[in-house]
């Protein structure tokens, strides 16, 4: 078990390394603007924009840019002989944009970034679950067939434009009727937990409401699956009543899957909601990752980039790791 | 009384296809202790009209007709709440494939205790050494260990064995073992087989046993009903049930196994053909499109399951007179192959029995 960790954790560090790389390419590939140019301001001098590009050290070649940028972004220094290594804080590079450091950056954008994320999550846990499993036993009911039909509308509805219909009808600024705090009235947590949740209950229903629906249709599957499995007979031969034969033998295996997909969806939240820090204006990993797209800035790029591979793979392996302690067959040597 | 009675049990499926028939008027009765094997091939509705007891066929689809009388009240009448208080306690019931029958997430240990507190206000203490006592008793080495194990880590038979301790923890009336040795290697099934039988001799359960082998109630069953296609076609005590079957299904499956006192080279006979739709069933008798003694009017006319002879204990659904049907088992037993027999014996043209 242990082994396996280490040889996973090993993996997240290769992928991280190649990740890190393949961004470093495709910006290049594909820039989006030239960021010296962005810098220079209005109409500027051909000496004046290789001077920047000289200062950002873009005028040097790929690899040489890359390996500056590993060796400061690595935890450890490079330059060092070998063993032991010389640990050091990791330093992702500065924003062409504004200069600041992108690692304080993202540590101060992520706590945003994370209300949004295990706020959404709640949400559609608390809609999608009951909604699965009354669909699965109530299959063909009126309630079934008008809940699966929301949550088809409910999964088509671009996130963006669910975001922006609520704030047009429900934000207490723009809106018809003023129920929600409108985009951009984002409050931390530590500065006040009622504006927080007040400014956050939009975003979190909008970016949630995809998802509980994916669950719900999901775990409906699972159960409608589940119910016919032989132990369910079992469970009902030995007089279990029906509710526990639904809410612990059935639930118990239908909502094993929900768990990893739970897992990897809250890794790929937390490196940014994108469109819905957009849309509400939240000052999170998603939104910095979209102002860096757009000035071509490419320390912000990689920087958002590497933080939302990272929370990935170890999302995943987390889900690896829980579905074993959920799955008493599973086993990891 | 008898403890358990079924008369005109009848099981009808609406499905798309249109309506399946799956047990159509069946009746037997079983003694306390005593043990009934139901045979038949896949789809004859053993398997339905067992769990039709239990009511764990019930559903907005299903028409269920007849009365099944256990211990003089009607199962197929009972409310939910009092379903679910026979289900477990006083009826039992395992099944074929153990390994899919136990919840794959529980241990093993939890599941019988779970099984003890839905219908006995114990503490969980309690249950425990029941559930340990009960492992013991079904043979599982080392139970008090093994209550933590997971399904998965014990081997085929010795699931069968959790099963059965779990169904036999309440110290049912009657146990419903459906095919419960299907899934097990040979000499498992010898050893399953015997601690039913042990377990019968020592708790006074009436046992149900539904297989497709006639093997596998020979050494049990103190009465058989052999089915086929919804019916029972041949019910007899055991011993007359292989010494002495009068419908020509029965010589079939007989025919089809193999025995240690058959002569030497005799071949194992299939029966032909397959088992007939339960939607669209032949006209008149079930078996005529598989029988190889048919005759024009079997094809019309429906036979009933009737006492042969003087036997009031021996019922058969054949229209054959008895005489061509002793005749004929004569033929066979002495290994004659169905054709030889068709030959030696004259079959009467439109003469039935009925």
């Amino acid at each position: 078990m242990l082994s396996y960790v280490i040889r996973r954790l090993v993996w997240v560090v290769v992928l991280l390394f190649l990740v890190s790389a393949v961004t470093f390419v495709i910006f290049y590939a594909l820039p989006s603007a030239d960021p010296a140019k962005l810098r220079a301001g209005k109409q500027p001098t051909a000496a004046l924009i290789k001077s920047i590009r000289h200062q950002l050290g873009l005028d040097k070649s790929l690899p040489e840019q890359y390996r500056v940028y590993m060796a400061k972004a690595l935890p450890f220094d490079l330059n060092g002989k070998g063993f032991p290594l010389r640990f050091k804080t990791p330093d992702l590079g500065y924003s062409y944009q504004n200069s600041q450091p992108v690692l304080r950056e993202l540590r101060q954008r992520l706590p945003a970034t994370i209300s949004l994320t295990l706020g959404a999550v709640v949400v559609w846990l608390l809609i999608g679950i009951p909604i699965g499993i009354i669909s699965a036993v109530r299959r063909r009911s009126i309630l079934d067939r008008a809940t699966m039909t929301g949550a088809l509308v409910a999964i088509s509805a671009p996130v963006y434009w669910l975001g922006l219909v609520g704030l047009y009808f429900f934000s207490s600024d723009i809106g018809k009727i003023h129920i929600f705090d409108g985009a951009g009235s984002y409050t931390p947590i530590s500065d006040n937990v009622s504006h927080w949740f007040g400014s956050l209950l939009l975003p979190w229903i909008v970016l949630a409401a995809s998802f509980a629906a994916f669950y719900a249709r999901l775990l409906r599957s699972n159960m409608i699956e589940v119910m016919t499995e032989d132990y369910i007979r079992t469970a009902r031969a030995k007089g279990l009543p029906e509710r526990r034969v639904i809410m612990r033998h059935a639930l118990r295996s239908a909502i094993t899957p929900i768990v990893t997909v739970l897992g990897l969806d809250i890794g790929i939240l937390l490196g940014g909601a994108l469109l819905t820090e957009r849309v509400f204006t939240i000052p999170g990993i998603g939104l910095y990752a979209y102002q860096g797209i757009s000035n071509a800035d490419l320390s912000v790029v990689q920087g958002t980039v590497l933080l939302a591979t990272f929370f990935i793979v170890v999302a995943n392996l987390i889900v690896d790791l829980v579905y074993a302690v959920l799955d008493p067959r599973v086993r990891y040597s | 009384m008898a403890l358990l009675e079924i008369s005109d049990l009848a099981v009808r499926f609406n499905t798309d296809d249109g309506v399946v028939h799956a047990v159509e008027g069946i009746s037997y009765e079983l003694e306390k202790g005593k043990v009934l094997g139901i045979v038949g091939e896949s789809g004859s509705g053993k398997s339905v009209s067992s769990l039709t007891l239990l009511c764990l066929t019930q559903s907005a689809r299903t028409e269920i007709e007849g009365e099944a009388l256990f211990d003089g009240e009607d199962l197929l009448s009972l409310s939910k709440e009092r379903q679910r208080k026979v289900r477990g306690n006083d009826i039992a019931m395992i099944f074929q494939d153990p390994l899919s029958s136990l919840h794959p997430f529980f241990k093993i240990g939890n599941q019988l205790v779970e099984a003890v507190r839905t219908h006995n206000a114990v503490s969980k203490a309690a249950a425990r050494d029941r559930a340990i006592e009960m492992l013991g008793l079904v043979g599982i080495p080392d139970p008090r260990g093994r209550m933590d194990s997971y399904p998965h880590e014990f081997s085929g038979g010795m699931r069968q064995r959790v099963m059965i301790a779990m169904a036999l923890i309440n110290e049912p009336k009657l146990l419903i073992a459906d095919e419960p040795t299907t899934a097990l290697d040979v000499t498992v099934q010898a050893q399953i087989l015997e601690l039913l039988g042990r377990l019968r001799d020592e708790t006074g359960t009436a046992i149900v046993i539904i297989t497709h082998d006639l093997g596998v109630v020979a050494q049990m069953a103190d009465e058989i009903a052999v089915m086929y296609a919804g019916r029972i076609v041949e019910r007899a005590d055991a011993n007359t049930i292989f010494n002495a079957p009068e419908h020509p299904y029965t010589w079939g499956l007989l025919k089809s196994i193999p025995r240690l006192n058959s002569p030497r080279g005799e071949e194992l006979i299939p029966i032909s053909g397959r088992p007939p739709s339960l939607i669209n069933r032949p006209t008149g008798c079930h078996f005529h499109p598989r029988c190889p003694y048919v005759r024009e009017a079997h094809k019309h006319t429906d036979p009933q399951l009737i006492p042969t002879g003087s036997d009031q204990h021996h019922l058969v659904r054949c229209l054959l007179p008895a005489e061509t049907r002793r005749a004929l088992w004569g033929q066979l037993a002495a290994g004659a192959t169905p054709d030889a027999a068709k030959t030696a014996v004259p079959i009467p043209e439109e003469a039935t029995s009925q």
